[in-house]
């Protein structure tokens, strides 16, 4: 791993200043991603602005939304009493992230941010029509993804919280990758407030995404045959030496429909 | 190059580190504590595992200055007066390892399970919990069990 500077602010407005000040800065929250990007030379920034010292960490829930402080480890968020109440989904979510380890240090605003195309948070926020608040502005979770590892944040933007409305009911399902606990194809599907119904594939893609044909299917009716002779079709899915495109198209409707028995 | 203070196993120590200095080579290469290992350096396999402010985290994915004033605690740091460890003791008895080489990280990851997770473990919380750390040996049976009889001990 390259050597760089190591700046830890204390306020946003510093971290901010410090990107501004960089040759090529790099904010970290827990750095499960980017440090394993550095150790193998893909990334190789010349300042390190570690946003642990912001010190935002917590989840609030509300009447209508639940708000997630950017810093918030995923381990905090499984483990909050007052989320598995309120979107008990998204508790489950977090708590499948990873490992252990990797729960105590990852954080949710380090999660969108770098919106890895196998992520989970970013399934959750599209499905659940959640609000991203930067250090700037509030953006909705479908104008901040914009694809493979590409959010709308500007150079010095920071996430500072996420913002979740309560759904009536919602479920996450994924297969992971033995190895990496990374999702070969996760489905979060939510049925929101309002009654409509959103679902949202990650790990399949260039970058998490909707499918239509579901959300009408499931709008109808909430239940799992609804998905019956839905798939997505393989053109553009990812393809490894893990799963082919087509093993991934088939895995969305076998884990949209686990998502929607899960769903509560 | 920041020199950084922190307590390891209850000690208070300082060191010079880089900026890209990970826990690990502080722990293993300046303070000579070789009983947290290196086994895949890709995040994946938990050998390196270490308590960092009472959370297990991986030393090979943390930036040691970043720990600067915090409270490490070490494989080395488990037995008290001569004394095993409630778990070492337990990995020993049921033959929790054949190489030995990810006991110490296994070790850690079930110190720190059954804080969380309390003392009457079932096998599939032990086996979901010990995701982030690989044995290449055994098979994981006797590791379980070791973890589960550990745990009770505790």
């Amino acid at each position: 791993m390259e050597n760089f500077n190591y700046i830890r602010p204390a306020k946003v407005a510093d971290a901010a200043k410090a990107m501004k000040k960089a040759k090529d800065g790099k904010f970290m929250s827990g750095g499960m991603t980017l440090l394993p990007t550095m150790k193998q030379g893909l990334a190789s920034p010349s300042d390190i602005i570690d946003l642990s010292g912001l010190k935002n960490s917590g989840v609030k829930v509300g009447s209508k939304s639940v708000t997630i402080q950017a810093g918030t480890i995923h381990a905090d968020v499984a483990g909050s009493k007052d989320l598995k109440k309120a979107i008990p989904g998204l508790a489950k979510l977090a708590g499948g992230i990873g490992d252990p380890h990797v729960r105590h240090k990852g954080t949710i605003g380090g999660s969108v941010a770098n919106n890895d195309p196998a992520a989970d948070y970013p399934s959750a926020c599209l499905a659940l029509g959640a609000t991203i608040h930067t250090s700037d502005r509030k953006l909705a979770a479908d104008k901040f993804f914009t694809g493979m590892f590409s959010t709308a944040l500007k150079d010095t933007e920071i996430v500072t919280a996420v913002e979740f409305p309560i759904p009536k009911k919602c479920g996450y399902a994924k297969f992971p990758n033995p190895a990496s606990l990374y999702a070969m194809v996760g489905v979060f599907v939510a049925q929101l407030a309002d009654g409509s119904v959103r679902v949202a594939v990650t790990g399949a893609g260039a970058g998490v995404f909707r499918v239509p044909e579901m959300e009408a299917a499931l709008s109808k009716k909430f239940a799992a045959s609804s998905l019956d002779g839905i798939a997505v079709k393989s053109k553009n899915l990812n393809s490894d030496m893990h799963a082919s495109a087509e093993y991934r198209a088939h895995l969305i409707t076998v884990m949209a429909k686990r998502a929607v028995d899960a769903a509560k | 190059m920041p020199a950084i203070t922190m307590k390891v196993n209850g000690q208070a120590v300082c060191g010079d580190v880089e900026g890209r200095t990970l826990l690990v080579e502080f722990l293993r290469d300046k303070l000579g504590l070789t009983g947290t290992h290196v086994g895949c350096d890709t995040s994946q396999c938990g050998a390196c595992v270490v308590h960092v402010d009472g959370k297990a985290v991986k030393s090979c994915t943390t930036l040691a200055i970043a720990c600067a004033d915090s409270e490490v605690t070490t494989i080395e740091g488990l037995a008290k007066n001569g004394k095993l460890h409630p778990m070492q003791e337990a990995f020993r008895e049921h033959h929790g390892l054949q190489c030995g080489f990810c006991t110490p990280g296994m070790i850690m990851s079930a110190v720190d399970l059954v804080k969380r997770n309390g003392k009457k473990l079932d096998d599939e919380t032990i086996r979901h919990e010990l995701e982030g750390n690989i044995c290449r040996c055994t098979g994981y049976q006797n590791i379980v069990a070791a973890v589960k009889a550990g745990a009770a001990n505790m």
